[in-house]
């Protein structure tokens, strides 16, 4: 029996949020005389700066200062991939519309960004590379095109009976975390510097004030209490903010914020990256794979940022969940004139599952099947089946699946959400209804775990138990609703048998735990969590040792068990223990570390195991098109998802139901657009449209797979802020199914956003017969 | 700058301001009641909803001149006195209807209103009403929950 891991315990700020009393960093009550940035932009998206008149910005009412490029005590450079191409304010040339070319530093928000606006500002603007088209034509590849081959693709689709090739087109996304960025820098009196930041990253922005002040790291402290939503968007893209208030707090000493406006942030931060896959795939009767080719193209923006590995991730997720004998996959990463693409939810993973489920998709029309007949025949083998001696098979880049569960879990889900007779069903009313159409699709989820930079895979943790048997936890990972402190909390909680309300949660602060990993990658409570339980095992390893000695009895019959701390048959408390510990000059602190093992990759070669383990799930959802209007409806959808065995089950459903929604909004209504200038159209919620509560499926059925992870994770659990994301291509098959039914064909070649426009054209060019490849 | 006098939380607030000060501003920086949010500076994410006069309101969409003589009720005040989570509050947190927290206090204040003009809507009458609040963690399937839960228990 647990005390406090697998229970579904509300959020640990949930009665500080629903109070208004849950501050952010714009809430943080700053000194008097704080100073408050902006940001001028760029007005062109390509071009080399001919005049920057910043007198005017000067002159303005409420300005105390005026930073270019020229002004910065050392030139910056933001990349995170430390590629030198990303500097904190343009030097020379401009590389998207709405890049920083100056800093305004003022008494007011409203001073500063009134006053932002005010630049003479020349450039000699040139063509920009806005579309992958145009990247492909222009050659701007940020690196040699990657190329992993697992066997021989050509020859095997040569040799296959059936083949198909097509192409399919995926948008980006905007995260709109729902606090835009922002950050607080207050000088300290001897040079340091004490930064508040909305960050997945406290150790990277630590690191890049650091540089940009050219301080050792030591001189700067970066906390992170909480931030209002994350999604990827605040791994690198926050550095700008927290670097330019530390040089304006250095530069006039005194505090100085700044947070984006949501137009600015939608217009200078990077989103998801948009992909075409092209694909060729040759199969069998069955519609078995037996060789499949793709060619990814991102589109980066116009600096490398974290583009080289998401666009790795959509490479290793090609295959989903899916085994290719023979499978080539080619990408090329493309720079262009606009905002830099970053992490998103998925990191790449969401993109590469898009190939091969169009791919499955085209197969199964092409043979007249039912897709998910078509996907069970091409699932990985079964963990049992490998536990029983039958060899595991191997990903394209040659890591074997030894935990697959995918069979199981998407037979019980077909079953218990009754997916043959609906299909049966919806074929029927189909035929009988003249506008309307609905569509059913079921799509797996096979997502890797781990960071694939293999160095990143690391946490620490510091924890303290006090005197009186409280205890308060350090760690190194970013809370951003996802859960996280309390999920660690529980684990602490755990380790001393205590209810979890003894534990403190607190501020990630750069100061107590050094060294940290973003959080990111789903990695958040499998690192931390881990790290937190080697500090709470170290500590109660010496409260052991200390009582076995003082009660003269083996450390055996020192039990922590129900809130007490069990010495044979004498029982204290937590705090009894510990203060008699104290009392005899036992440390009751300790650091705690972990590394995930097993994991090893050379990306060059496509070649590793990257990933310590795979999370899987799988979702069926059923939508009604109108063809007419090309409106969509999310009629039902039902999840299975793995979770292994749930740290706490309220916080992991939350996060299926979120990742899913997000995911629909990902394929269905969220579109980025950008003119022929460069400029970004959809700039505000006002032009771009996530998800809002009527928009959610009608029926939302979510379960948790029954099971535990065969590796060695904090309590057997499994990452979850990622995977579910990818469940929502269930809606997006659907939606494909529907239009081809619309259209009365058996295979429509849609792309994504499957907006109502989108919708609309694709059933009228397949009507006329001009369907894709 | 223009005098301004209304009563926040039950609390009567004189302040000098400048005429184009938005009540969120008036609120968050004049006031320090911090709980309400500015997500996205438009008037459409509903992060600083408030209510004036029991209505309610954008506070990023009024200025703080519009709400001269005011009654305005703030995510602060909905809590009792003594720090007891209202009905309301106490569904958010019971049936997990938040995630980041950024949006609560909107939504709150949001439901709030709806449930005082319908005390009993059904499922379909909170996500139409909600389409004024944006969430992006919770994919606002316990959000939902949490009103009809506030509904049956306010009943």
């Amino acid at each position: 029996m647990t005390v406090a891991v697998h229970k579904p315990h509300p959020h640990d700020s949930a009665p500080l949020h629903v109070s208004g009393k849950a501050r952010y960093t714009d809430d943080i009550p700053a000194p008097a005389g704080t100073l408050h940035l902006a940001f001028g932009l760029s007005p062109a998206a390509r071009g080399r700066i001919r005049r920057l008149d910043l007198a005017p910005v000067r002159a303005a009412e409420g300005v105390v200062a005026v930073l270019g490029a020229d002004d910065l005590p050392r030139p910056v450079d933001l990349s995170p991939a430390h590629a030198g191409d990303e500097p904190l304010l343009a030097t020379g040339t401009v590389h998207y519309l709405g890049q920083p070319l100056f800093l305004v530093v003022a008494t007011s928000h409203l001073a500063a960004r009134r006053a932002a606006r005010l630049a003479g500002i020349d450039i000699a603007g040139e063509k920009p590379v806005l579309t992958i088209d145009d990247a492909i034509a222009a050659g701007t590849d940020l690196e040699p095109p990657l190329e992993w081959r697992k066997g021989d693709a050509e020859a095997a689709i040569a040799a296959a009976p059936h083949r198909v090739r097509g192409r399919i087109e995926v948008g980006g996304q905007e995260h709109f975390y729902l606090e835009g960025h922002a950050a607080l820098a207050l000088p300290l009196e001897d040079g340091g510097m004490e930064i508040h930041a909305s960050t997945q990253h406290p150790t990277e922005i630590q690191h890049k004030v650091a540089e940009a002040l050219g301080l050792p790291m030591s001189w700067v402290r970066v906390s992170v209490r909480r931030m209002g939503g994350g999604f990827g968007g605040k791994e690198s893209q926050g550095s700008a903010l927290a670097v330019a208030c530390a040089i304006a707090a250095w530069k006039t000493g005194r505090p100085c914020r700044m947070r984006y406006d949501r137009d600015d942030d939608m217009i200078i931060t990077g989103k998801r990256h948009e992909i075409r896959i092209d694909y060729e795939a040759g199969f069998d009767a069955d519609g078995r794979l037996l060789g499949v080719r793709f060619a990814h193209f991102l589109r980066c923006g116009w600096s490398t940022d974290l583009s080289l590995p998401v666009a790795d991730r959509a490479m290793l997720h090609a295959d989903n969940a899916y085994h290719l004998p023979h499978v080539t996959i080619r990408s090329r990463r493309l720079r262009t004139n606009t905002q830099s693409n970053t992490a998103f939810r998925g990191f790449g993973g969401p993109q590469g599952m898009m190939g091969i489920e169009r791919v499955i998709q085209h197969v199964a029309a092409t043979l007249g099947k039912d897709p998910l007949e078509v996907r069970r025949v091409n699932l990985y083998r079964p963990m049992a089946a490998v536990a029983a001696g039958e060899a595991a098979q191997t990903t394209p880049y040659g890591q074997p699946v030894e935990d697959s569960i995918i069979d199981a879990l998407v037979d019980r889900l077909a079953r218990e959400a009754r997916y043959a007779e609906r299909r049966a069903a919806i074929a029927r009313w189909n035929a009988g209804s003249p506008v309307i159409k609905r569509g059913i699709a079921l799509t797996p989820v096979k997502f890797g775990i781990s960071f694939t930079l293999t160095h990143l895979n690391q946490a620490g943790a510091l924890v303290h138990l006090y005197q009186d048997g409280s205890i308060r936890i350090n760690h190194g990972g970013t809370e951003m609703g996802q859960g996280l402190n309390m999920k660690v909390a529980q684990v602490a909680a755990e380790a001393f048998s205590v209810p979890v309300e003894a534990v403190r949660i607190t501020t990630t602060d750069t100061a107590r735990v050094p060294n940290t990993s973003a959080t990111a990658a789903s990695s958040g409570s499998d690192l931390n969590g881990m790290a937190v339980k080697a500090a709470c095992e170290t500590i109660r390893a010496r409260l052991t040792r200390f009582l076995a000695e003082r009660h003269q009895c083996p450390e055996e019959v020192v039990r922590f068990s129900e809130g007490r701390v069990h010495v044979g048959t004498n029982v204290l408390t937590l705090a009894e223990a510990a203060r008699a510990a104290h009392e005899a000059r036992i440390s009751l602190s300790s650091t705690g570390f972990y590394a995930t093992p097993k994991i090893h990759w050379d990306r060059t070669r496509g070649q590793g195991r990257p990933f310590f383990y795979f999370a899987y799930g799988a979702a069926v959802s059923e939508v009604a098109i109108d063809p007419l209007t090309g409106e969509t409806r999310i009629l039902r959808v039902d999840v299975l998802h793995d979770v292994g065995r749930s740290l706490n089950p309220a916080i992991d459903i939350g996060q299926i139901e979120g990742g899913f929604v997000q995911g629909a909004g990902w394929l269905t209504m969220e579109e980025l657009a950008w003119d022929e200038r460069g400029r970004l159209l959809t700039h505000a919620p006002s032009t771009y449209k996530i998800p809002v509560a009527s928009d959610r499926p009608r029926i939302f059925n979510v379960a948790l797979w029954d099971g535990e992870n065969r590796e060695p994770t904090i309590y057997r659990s499994k990452a979850v802020g990622e995977p579910p994301f990818m469940l929502a291509i269930s809606v997006h098959q659907a939606i494909a199914e529907a239009v081809a039914a619309a259209a009365g064909v058996p295979f429509v070649a849609l792309d994504a956003p499957a907006t109502p426009e989108r919708i609309a054209l694709a059933v009228r060019n397949a009507r006329a017969g001009e369907n894709a490849p | 700058m223009v005098e301004i006098s209304m009563t926040v939380n039950g609390k009567p607030v004189t302040a000098q301001v400048e005429p184009r000060t938005l009540l969120v501003t008036f609120l968050r920086e004049h006031l320090g009641l911090t709980g309400t949010h500015v997500g996205c500076d438009t008037s459409q994410c509903g992060a600083c909803n408030v209510h004036v006069n029991g209505m309610l309101a954008k506070s990023c969409t009024m200025l703080a001149v519009e709400a001269d003589g005011a009654e305005i009720v703030t995510i602060e005040g909905m809590a009792a006195p003594d720090g007891t989570l209202g009905v309301i509050q106490q569904a958010f947190q019971d049936h997990h209807g938040l995630q980041c927290g950024f949006c609560t206090p909107g939504m709150v204040m949001s439901a709030a209103a709806l449930l005082r003009e319908n005390p009993d809507p059904s499922e379909e009458e909170i996500r139409a009403f909600l389409e004024g609040n944006l969430c992006r963690c919770t994919g606002y399937h316990n959000i939902v929950k949490a009103v009809r839960a506030a509904a049956e228990a306010m009943g």
